[in-house]
């Protein structure tokens, strides 16, 4: 327990200074031994980081190849390995550990707690997800593909049966891609399990639920809704390693098997899984939003409660992946309408943050342009998703590259655009240093132009009927000039991310100074200096509303008057 | 010594800070209030984010008009140039769906230009925060209940089409086809005409005098495969041990291009497929041909034979001769217009180097190589062409 008789916290300095020259091997065991949450959450976002790149690099691969019809850039296998990595490493290894970084990094500061409950089992997750990763990767040297040479999964991040049955996928590929994903799966379950305890037992004086920040409650959302999704993946590959080595028949159509199931469990998965992406992301909006608009956030019940209502629809509606798979027209009008309602919640969210602007003083700074961006974005992937819906409709835009616009619109263009939006708020709490503001206009303005010429335009290849995963096209089909624009586009997001890692590098080193609290915001973990040492809170905070610096800063008007 | 740490701070809520005293523990050097004025270039850029989404929008118009001069088949296969009866009420839908999006995206797209052009920070402010205000409950209310009465139209009008596309009854001389999607090529069955053809499939038109659907059975002898040819239907997907349904009714005659929709291996990009529709006779026509065996042309004996002493006869069929059927069915190769589900076209030039190595058209598919001389290719190939 904190001394609370002390009248200055800082004199309650218990930690011995580090030492001033560290060897580069004590430097590296520091991180390894690691349990601190925040040096985790560091390491979890470098890792997605790097695999941001990695993904990214083949994004890029896949967009020379179909710049022109009939391209030979790459082989028909070599493609398939490319889109099959993108996939799986942009969702596994670069937004789930990202999001789960930000949220070992915030949490525990946000909430006033000095770690999260179980440290240890927060580095033997993160351990175990970098394993995963890397046993993914590996695949390209040690397994075999379907074509006898070492190669990568080439099954689609999809991974639909009965083509990942041993007849249809020989060698190992498909085996590294269920291990890996079962590895770096219990990695995701132990953070969950680890937030939903921090949130739940750690938080410090007055700080009830209805008082958390809303970053911190869509990360006990989200934490939740992975217990529930990552379990049907992880029986899924069980099934399918059964099959594959032990002779089982799951998804053995010969057999009598059934392939259907397998889509079943996958997008019982798949669908939350988008979920477990895009609500923390809610969560850094709710937190950037405000502060650069200098308001509070309008309507926090009503966020709260649209975020578990998104959570708990969004268990229903997976077999809109599903429409063109034969369900019966009371199947399919069931899952419409469950799809449907997800619009309302959201709806609600995206009023919410509108009315948080209203009447506000937006400050264009680069955080919140990423996330104007992203409400405007966010806002067109709502209403594709809402086209989508139709069933009808989408039986036409089912497996077309709509649907990858749609759901890049998410990943990217909701997604990426606040894990941006949140490096730029919260690098200057993580290292003391501010990202220069000039390069990161220019990141913001490239990768904005880059994305809406890549993904604005595949909506409409898709509507002229281009198919997703096929590693050419023939040259009469009217997709040609469209598919030259997309791929420039991606070029063009390249570069920019090139900026931001430069700006990253560059400003860690020559950047401004950023004290504690550089956007003057309302949060915890502005009160601590930045970097924030490693217990946090030299006492424990005691608060009395859901914006403890704003009572602070403005004691003649504070917020618990209206809470 | 480290700097002071902050949350040792007690919160003194009951003395009151003076307004601008600064917190002991931000930096002096970032304490001013972050900037607040914003210059030309950013509301320049506010505007270019605003046009390009306006441009955006006003690419759906061009679309559209595509459909205006696409009464028929066309080389692209837009959904929005329906030609058949299902894609015609998928496309009404569809319309519809667009109208009411787009007028939410004008509506509450121009509220967010307009809230961040208007409540941008001015330099002529002060520093004061503006208004706090942490909620409405009827302006809450009434936000939830629009977007719950879009969602009963919505969700009732896609009932309507859902149910009259999947349940339409299926008329008494509907034509059968059953479907079988093999990795990468497309085998059709006419089980009541007694005809088994591959990757290009032949329909009659239908027409309001004459209606006459095609009913697709589909079914899949390997892998999840997906029948889409966007201008006559919606997909549908080709699942093994899962018979799956559709339907089509074109009403124009001419060839439409479609392709598998579902990743199916290696070769899932080459495996095409074209529907030809055919005027009535020339339908008869059609059947009336495909119901022959195959021509036994005694001056391409030599190519026969190859035929017949090669792996060729256990994968192929060709009526009276071999009746392999892991490959396509060649009893009349000859009539179609593409080999190999499209990757390459039927010409004696195309079909020598397919039969030398399928891999040049294909890489990884199913045909192997069967390591033939150039001259026994030739002689195999005047063979084939003869296969009416
Ligand atoms: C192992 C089985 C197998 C053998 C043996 C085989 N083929 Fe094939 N053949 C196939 C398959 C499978 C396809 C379809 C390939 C595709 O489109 O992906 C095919 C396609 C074809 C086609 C194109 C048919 C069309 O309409 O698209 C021709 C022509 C053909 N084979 C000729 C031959 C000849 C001639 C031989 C003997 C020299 C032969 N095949 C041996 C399996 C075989
Ligand atoms: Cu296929």
């Amino acid at each position: 327990m904190a001394d609370q008789t002390l009248p200055i916290g800082g004199s309650l300095d218990i930690t011995p200074e580090r030492s001033e020259r560290q060897t580069l091997l004590e430097w590296l065991q520091a991180w390894v031994v690691t349990v601190d949450h925040k040096r985790l959450g560091i390491l979890y976002v470098v890792y997605s980081i790097f695999f941001l790149l990695v993904a990214g690099a083949e994004a890029l691969c896949i967009r020379i190849q179909l710049m022109i019809p009939n391209n030979h850039f790459v082989s028909p296998e070599t493609y398939n390995e490319l889109f099959t990595m993108h996939g799986t490493t942009m969702v596994f290894l670069v937004g789930m550990p990202i999001l789960f970084g930000f949220g070992n990094y915030l949490v525990p500061l946000m909430i006033g707690a000095r770690d999260m409950a179980f440290p240890r089992l927060n580095a033997f997750s993160f351990w175990l997800t970098a394993f995963g990763g890397l046993l993914l990767y590996y695949s390209f040297i040690g397994g075999f593909g379907l074509y006898g040479m070492g190669a990568a999964p080439d099954v689609g991040w999809f991974a639909y049966a009965p083509l990942t049955t041993k007849p249809f996928s020989v060698g190992h590929a498909t085996d590294y891609w269920a291990l890996a994903l079962i590895v770096s799966g219990f990695g995701t379950l132990g953070t969950a399990i680890n937030i939903i305890a921090t949130t739940l037992s750690m938080r410090c004086k007055g700080m009830t639920l209805l008082r958390m920040p809303l970053f911190v409650w869509l990360m006990l959302v989200v934490s939740a809704l992975t217990l529930i999704t990552i379990t049907p993946l992880t029986a899924a590959q069980v099934m399918l390693l059964i099959d594959r080595y032990l002779g089982g028949h799951f998804f053995d159509a010969q057999a009598g098997g059934s392939a259907i199931i397998w889509i079943h469990f996958f997008w019982i998965f798949g669908h939350p899984e988008v979920y477990v992406l895009v609500l923390p992301v809610f969560g850094v909006a709710s937190e950037i939003i405000p502060v650069f608009s200098r308001k509070a956030i309008f309507g926090y019940p009503a966020m709260v409660a649209a975020s578990a209502g998104i959570a708990f629809v969004s268990l229903g509606v997976w077999a809109h992946h599903m429409f063109t798979v034969g369900m019966t027209s009371v199947g399919n009008t069931f899952f419409v309408l469950s799809t449907m309602l997800v619009g309302i919640p959201t709806g609600i969210k995206i009023f919410n943050w509108l009315a948080t602007i209203w009447g506000g003083k937006v400050q264009f700074r680069v955080p919140m342009m990423f996330c104007v961006a992203f409400l405007f974005q966010f806002l067109i992937a709502g209403l594709t998703g809402i086209m989508l819906s139709v069933a009808p409709w989408d039986w036409q835009l089912h497996n077309s590259y709509f649907v990858i616009a749609h759901f890049h619109y998410v990943l990217v263009g909701a997604i990426i655009f606040n894990i941006f939006a949140a490096i730029y708020y919260w690098f200057p709490k993580v290292t003391g240093k501010m990202l220069s503001e000039t390069l990161g206009k220019w990141h913001f303005w490239l990768f904005f132009i880059g994305f809406h010429m890549t993904f604005d335009t595949m909506h409409f290849v898709g509507l002229l009927g281009m198919p997703r995963s096929i590693y050419t096209y023939e040259a009469n089909r009217g997709w040609n000039h469209l598919n030259m624009i997309v791929s420039i586009g991606a070029f063009i997001q390249g570069i920019a991310v090139l900026v931001f890692a430069f700006n990253m590098m560059h400003s860690l080193r020559k950047g401004k100074e950023a004290g504690n609290d550089p956007w003057d915001a309302w949060t915890l973990e502005w009160s601590t200096p930045s970097p924030p040492p490693e217990y946090n809170f030299a006492t424990d905070p005691e608060v009395y509303s859901r914006r403890p610096l704003w009572d602070i800063k403005h004691p003649d008007d504070p917020d618990w008057k209206y809470e | 010594m480290r700097p002071a740490h902050n949350y040792g701070h007690p919160i003194e809520t009951g003395v009151p800070r003076p307004p601008h005293e600064p917190m002991p523990w931000v930096d002096p050097a970032t304490n001013q209030t972050p900037s607040t004025n914003i210059d030309t270039k950013q509301m320049k850029s506010i505007f270019r984010e605003y046009g390009a989404r306006a441009a955006g929008l006003s690419l759906l118009p061009v679309l559209l008009a595509a459909r205006s001069w696409a009464d028929g088949p066309q080389t692209t296969p837009s959904i929005f140039a329906p030609a058949s009866t299902p894609a015609n009420s998928i496309f009404g839908l569809s319309m519809f769906v667009l109208g009411i999006t787009g007028a939410i995206f004008v509506v509450v797209g121009g509220l967010l230009a307009y809230a961040i052009i208007r409540y941008r920070a001015k330099s002529s402010d002060d520093a004061s925060e503006p208004p706090q205000i942490y909620g409405s409950v009827q302006v809450e209310l009434a936000w939830t209940v629009v977007p719950i009465l879009i969602v009963v139209v919505l969700f009732l009008t896609t009932a309507r089409i859902i149910f009259a596309i999947q349940d339409a009854p299926k008329p008494k001389d509907a034509l059968d086809v059953t479907v079988v999607g093999h990795q990468f090529w497309w085998e059709f069955r006419y089980p009541t005409l007694g005809i088994v053809t591959a990757n290009e499939l032949h329909v009659p038109v239908s027409t309001p005098q004459d209606p006459e659907p095609t009913y697709l059975h589909l079914l899949s002898a390997d892998v999840d495969h997906s029948f889409w040819v966007p201008q006559l239907a919606g997909k549908t997907d080709l699942i093994p041990n899962h018979p799956n349904e559709t339907w089509i009714e074109p009403q124009h005659t001419g060839l439409y291009y479609g392709q598998c929709a579902q990743f199916c291996g290696v070769e899932h990009a080459k495996m095409l497929l074209r529907v030809y529709v055919d005027t009535p006779e020339q339908f008869a026509e059609w059947v009336k041909d495909q119901q022959q065996p195959g021509v036994q042309d005694p001056q391409v004996a030599a190519g026969r034979q190859i035929f017949e002493t090669h792996a060729c006869t256990n994968c192929h069929t060709i009526k009276g001769t071999a009746a392999g059927t892991f490959g396509p069915d060649l009893t009349h190769l000859a009539s179609r217009a593409t080999i190999a589900a499209g990757a390459a076209m039927n010409t004696p030039a195309d079909l020598h180097e397919w039969i030398k190595d399928p891999d040049h058209y294909k890489p990884g598919c199913l045909m192997p190589a069967m390591q033939l001389s150039d001259q026994e290719i030739d002689q195999l190939v005047a063979y084939l062409e003869t296969l009416h």
